[in-house]
C-alpha cells in the first residue's frame, strides 16, 4: 500500500495505481475524455492534468502512478484554466449540433462544455468535414465528432483482440479509420460504440429512437449464450431501443454483436400474439379459454387411453429457472411421467 | 464450470479444446485474451483454425473425433516424464491403478500423432505446458461432447485434470462453457428425464418420496426419455403427445427429415414459443409465450451464477407469461399450482434443492450468486471441490480411443462438422429476425479447404450440393483454410439449408444420448 496526499486528504491506495484511479476511489472528480479504467492509460486528452508538489509542470493523472508521500492538487485556478482551454480547443473543431445529436444528454464533451460554460470560443479555423460513408449495418461513424481519444482503438485491439481500426494520418488530418479508410469489416461487437465519449460512434439501430433522458433503463441478463452477460435494456414506449452493459458486472460491460445489437426480435412484427388451434390443416386464432380446454382435454384423453408415459415434454434453455421448474413439475406431477428433457445436447 | 469466469484471467495455462470460444462465447473469450495479456499461455486443440488460434501459443489441429487419442497421448507424456501430481492423486483420487496406467502406454506421442494427424512434437509440448503449470484450466464445449463417444471425451478431460491436480483450486478446473443462456438452469431445475431438481435421482425411492411429500402427489418410478429418444418414440407411435416450450427441434435436432416425420405422427403436438418456428408450424396448438424482456425470474450462467431477469416491456397481443400458461394448464389437468408471484416459485426451488436454499431475489440483486449457496449468509461458491469431491474421491476412468461411428468412405469422403458462427444464434428464430444481423450473415455456407475445393473444381461463392446418407442441402461454398483438408464445416442456423438434414439421429452417445454432430460423412458436388 502507498500513502499520499490528494487535496489535503491523506489517502492509502494499493501500489501501482494511477493518481486518477486513486482519485476515483476516493470520490474526487477529475475530468477525462480518454480514460477508462478497463483500458490501458493513454494520456491523450490532457484534461486530467494535476499539480504534483516538486514537479514544475502539470502532469496527467491518468499516466502518473501514485508514489509514497506524493502531494497532489486535483484542482486550482491554473489547472481549471488549462482544462477549460483544452475543452475549448476540442470544441473549435466540433460541430455545434447538440440539438440534433443522438448523444445529447449522455455526452461527456457536452457535459464539460456546460461545466466550463463555453458559450463562445476563442479559437476558430479549419473544420473537419462530416463524412458518413459506412454501409455496414451496425455502426455509424461520424468522424466530425471524433476527438481522437483513442478509446475505441484500445477497446478494439486490447480487449476484443481484433484491431479493426487505428489512428491514421497526422496533425489536423489525423483520424481513426479501418485499413485504407474503408468500411468497418469486423466482429461488430460495438465495444467501440460503448466507450466513445461523444457522438462519433453510434448504433445505427438506435438512431432517432429516443435520447437517454427519455428511456427507462432495465438491468437484466442476455438471452443468447451461456456467458450470462449483464444487459441494460433501454426502453422507450414499450420498445427496447438500445442495449448497454455496466462496467461493474461479470462481463465488465463488454458485449458481443448478438448481445449488443441483436435485440429487435423482441418487438418483431412476427411475434405470436394469440393462441392458434389448427383446424383442417390451417391455424385459426383462438381465445385462451378455448385453447386451455382443448389442450387439457386432448392431453387428458391421451393419458387415460395410453398412460402418462405416452406424453413427453421438452422444456427450454431460453426460459427462466422458475419456468423450467414449473415445466418439469407439470410433467411429473400433473401428467405423471418423467419424459421431460431440454436441448442441452443440441 | 468448476471454476469462475473472473478466474480465467489468472490462469497460467488455458487449454481450450473443442470450443470456438471467440464466436460461441465471445465474452468468455475476452477473459482468455485478458489472461494472455497478463502472460498466460494458451493451447487450442481444434480441427478448425478457429479465431482463438490467433491467440494460441500452441495449436493442435487434430482430426474430428480423435480427442481421446490426443488427451491420452498427452497423459502418456505426463506419466512418462513424471509431470503428474503424486500427492493430489494419492489423497484426492481413486482409480489411478495398473489398468489406467497400462491403457495409456500404447498412446505414445507417435501413436497419438498417427490417430490425430497432429505432429507428435505439439502433443508433447502441450502436455509439458499444461502439466508444468500450477494453474491450468480446461475449457470445452460441444466439440468434446457432440460425439458418439462424447461422455468418454469428457472422462478423458477429467482424467487429465485429476492427473495434474487441477481441480479444487482457484484459476484451474474443468470448465464446460454452456451454450445457451439458461441451459445450466434447465438442467439444475430437473428438466432431465432421470433427475428431479438439483440432480436428485428419480430412481432413488427416498428422493422420490421426498418429492411426493412436497408436491403432494404420487410420482412415476420410471426414468423418462431424453429428447433424442422421444423423437424416435414418436415415430414408432409409443409417444402420442409432445408439449414443447421454447425449442425448435426441427432445425436443432439431428436428421430433420426424420424429426419432421416423427412429429407429424403425434396425436397432439403443443408448441409454446414467441415465433412461428418450423416446429410450431407442425403443431396442433400454438401457445404464444413471452420473451426474456417481458418477464421476471432468474437465469443461471456457465459459472453457476444465478442472476435476476427483469421485465422491460409488455408482451404483444394476448401472449402470456410462460409460467402462467403452465400453471393454468396444470390446473385444468387437475393439479393445482399456487404461486401468487414468481418469487414463490424461486422459494420452492430453494426448499427442494439445498444448493439454492440461501438465495433470495433480494440477495441476487447485486450481481447474482454462484451455487452452491446453502444458507442466507453463505457467499456462494466461486469454485467447486475445494477440499474434496462430493462422491468422496475423484475417479480416474480408463478410456480407449474409438473411431467415430460414421467414417468417411469412397461415397461420402468428407467429414462434416456442424456448429455455430458469431453472428447467428442456434436455430435463428431470434437473430434472423434482427435486420442488421441478417444483413451481415444472410445465408448458410460450407467451409471447404482450398485443396479439396480445387480437386472438385468448386469456386468460392458458388453453389455446392452437400449430401449425406440422410439427405442433401445446397449451400454457398466458402473456400478457406479454416477447416483441415478432408473436413467441411456448416453452421446449423439456417432453416432453408439446415445442416441437420445431413446429421444422423442414430449415432448417439450410449450414456448421454447426445448426437454426433461433429462427425458425419458427406459428399460434395457442384450444384
Amino acid at each position: 500500500m502507498v500513502r499520499f496526499t490528494l487535496d489535503d486528504q491523506e489517502i492509502v491506495v494499493p501500489e501501482g495505481i494511477t493518481v486518477l484511479e486513486a482519485a476515483r476511489r476516493s470520490g474526487i472528480f477529475i475530468p477525462t475524455l480518454c480514460d477508462d479504467s478497463r483500458l490501458e492509460p493513454f494520456g491523450g486528452c490532457r484534461l486530467c492534468v494535476v499539480q504534483v508538489q516538486g514537479i514544475p509542470r502539470l502532469v496527467t493523472a491518468c499516466t502518473t502512478p501514485v508514489a509514497e508521500g506524493m502531494r497532489v492538487q486535483s484542482t486550482n485556478e491554473e489547472i481549471e484554466r488549462r482544462r477549460r482551454t483544452i475543452v475549448e480547443l476540442i470544441l473549435s473543431d466540433h460541430p455545434n449540433d447538440c440539438m440534433v445529436c443522438e448523444k445529447a444528454g449522455d455526452c461527456n464533451l457536452q457535459e464539460l462544455a456546460y461545466f466550463y460554460d463555453l458559450r463562445t470560443n476563442r479559437f476558430y479555423g479549419q473544420r473537419s468535414q462530416r463524412l458518413v460513408k459506412d454501409q455496414n449495418p451496425f455502426i455509424e461513424r461520424d468522424m466530425e465528432k471524433c476527438i481522437l481519444c483513442g478509446k475505441c482503438v484500445r477497446a478494439c485491439y486490447d480487449i476484443q483482440g481484433v484491431g479493426a481500426i487505428d489512428f491514421t494520418s497526422r496533425g489536423f488530418t489525423a483520424k481513426i479509420a479501418p485499413p485504407f479508410e474503408k468500411d468497418l469489416d469486423c466482429e461488430f461487437c460495438g465495444q467501440c460504440v460503448s466507450v466513445c465519449p461523444t457522438g462519433a460512434l453510434m448504433s445505427k439501430q438506435s438512431l432517432g429512437k429516443g435520447r437517454q433522458k427519455d428511456v427507462q433503463e432495465v438491468d437484466t441478463i442476455c438471452p443468447y449464450c451461456g456467458c450470462g452477460c449483464n444487459l441494460t435494456l433501454h426502453v422507450s414506449r414499450n420498445e427496447v431501443v438500445r442495449v448497454t452493459s455496466r462496467p461493474d458486472t461479470i462481463n465488465e460491460g463488454w458485449l458481443c454483436v448478438k448481445g449488443r445489437f441483436g435485440y429487435s426480435f423482441i418487438n418483431s412484427p412476427d411475434r405470436l400474439k394469440t393462441p392458434l388451434i389448427k383446424k383442417d390443416g390451417k391455424f385459426a386464432e383462438a381465445t385462451w379459454e378455448e385453447t386451455f380446454d382443448y389442450v387439457a382435454t386432448r392431453l387428458g384423453a391421451i393419458k387415460s387411453k395410453h398412460g402418462p408415459d405416452a406424453i413427453g415434454g421438452l422444456s427450454s434453455a431460453r426460459c427462466s429457472n422458475e419456468e423450467n421448474y414449473l415445466f418439469q413439475k407439470f410433467m411429473r406431477a400433473a401428467i405423471g411421467t418423467n419424459n421431460v428433457d431440454h436441448c442441452a445436447r443440441l | 464450470m468448476t471454476n469462475s469466469l473472473a478466474e480465467i484471467e489468472n490462469n497460467d495455462v488455458l487449454f481450450v479444446i473443442g470450443s470456438n470460444t471467440k464466436e460461441s462465447h465471445p465474452i468468455i473469450a475476452l477473459r482468455m485474451i485478458k489472461a494472455k495479456r497478463k502472460g498466460a499461455k494458451i493451447i487450442v486443440a481444434d480441427p478448425r483454425r478457429v479465431p482463438m488460434v490467433r491467440f494460441a501459443d500452441i495449436w493442435i489441429q487434430h482430426r474430428p473425433g480423435t480427442d481421446v487419442a490426443l488427451l491420452n497421448g498427452m497423459m502418456h507424456v505426463i506419466l512418462k516424464e513424471g509431470l503428474f501430481k503424486k500427492d493430489f492423486i494419492e489423497s484426492m483420487t481413486e482409480g489411478f491403478d495398473e489398468e489406467f496406467r497400462k491403457n495409456l502406454e500404447e498412446y505414445t506421442p507417435e501413436n497419438a500423432a498417427k490417430i490425430t494427424g497432429a505432429p507428435k512434437e505439439k502433443i508433447i509440448e502441450a502436455a509439458r505446458l499444461y502439466a508444468g503449470s500450477d494453474r491450468a484450466g480446461i475449457y470445452y464445449t460441444m466439440g468434446i461432447t457432440q460425439h458418439a463417444h462424447g461422455t468418454e471425451n469428457v472422462f478423458s478431460i477429467a482424467n487429465l485434470a485429476l492427473l495434474t491436480g487441477n481441480l479444487g483450486k482457484e484459476a484451474a478446473g474443468v470448465n464446460p462453457l454452456r451454450g445457451q443462456n439458461n441451459v445450466q438452469g434447465s438442467t439444475d431445475m430437473g428438466c432431465i428425464p432421470n433427475m428431479y431438481p438439483g440432480y436428485q435421482r428419480v430412481a432413488i425411492a427416498a428422493i422420490r418420496e421426498k418429492f411426493e411429500a412436497l408436491w403432494k402427489v404420487k410420482l412415476s418410478e420410471k426414468e423418462g426419455m431424453t429428447a433424442t429418444e422421444m423423437i424416435p418414440a414418436a415415430e414408432k407411435g409409443s409417444l402420442k403427445a409432445l408439449y414443447i416450450m421454447g425449442e425448435n427441434p426441427v432445425v436443432s435436432d439431428p436428421d430433420c427429415t426424420h424429426t419432421i416425420k416423427a412429429l407429424k405422427k403425434l396425436e397432439l403436438l403443443v408448441v409454446q414459443d414467441i415465433f412461428m418456428t418450423e416446429t410450431a408450424e407442425l403443431a396442433h396448438v400454438v401457445l404464444p409465450g413471452s420473451s426474456f424482456a417481458e418477464k421476471v425470474g432468474t437465469f443461471t450462467n456457465s459459472e453457476r451464477r444465478v442472476q435476476r431477469v427483469r421485465r422491460a416491456v409488455n408482451s404483444p397481443g394476448i401472449a402470456m407469461k410462460d409460467s402462467l400458461i403452465i400453471i393454468e394448464l396444470s390446473k385444468r389437468m387437475g393439479y393445482e399450482m399456487n404461486y401468487p408471484h414468481t418469487v414463490e416459485i424461486f422459494r420452492e426451488i430453494g426448499q427442494v434443492w439445498p444448493a439454492l436454499a440461501g438465495m433470495s431475489y433480494a440477495r441476487l440483486d447485486d450481481g447474482g450468486l454462484q451455487w452452491p449457496c446453502p444458507t442466507p449468509d453463505h457467499p456462494g461458491t466461486q469454485y467447486l471441490f475445494k477440499g474434496g469431491f462430493p462422491r468422496g474421491k475423484g475417479r480416474f476412468t480408463t478410456v480407449m480411443f474409438k473411431p467415430s461411428a460414421e467414417q468417411p468412405d469412397q461415397e461420402y469422403p468428407f467429414i462434416l462438422t456442424t456448429g455455430r458462427q458469431l453472428f447467428q444464434y442456434h436455430t435463428g428464430s431470434m437473430t434472423r429476425r434482427v435486420k442488421p444481423i441478417d444483413a451481415i450473415s444472410p445465408e448458410a455456407y460450407v467451409e471447404i479447404h482450398p485443396e479439396d475445393a480445387g480437386a472438385l473444381a468448386i469456386e468460392g461463392g458458388s453453389r455446392v450440393k452437400v449430401s449425406s446418407r440422410r439427405g442433401s442441402i445446397t449451400v454457398k461454398a466458402v473456400v478457406t483454410k479454416r477447416p483441415a483438408k478432408g473436413m467441411v464445416f456448416i453452421p446449423f442456423h439456417f432453416k432453408e439449408a439446415a445442416a441437420n438434414v445431413l446429421t444422423s439421429s442414430t449415432t448417439l452417445d450410449p450414456i448421454a444420448k447426445i448426437p454426433s454432430f461433429k462427425v458425419s460423412a458427406v459428399r460434395l458436388e457442384k450444384a
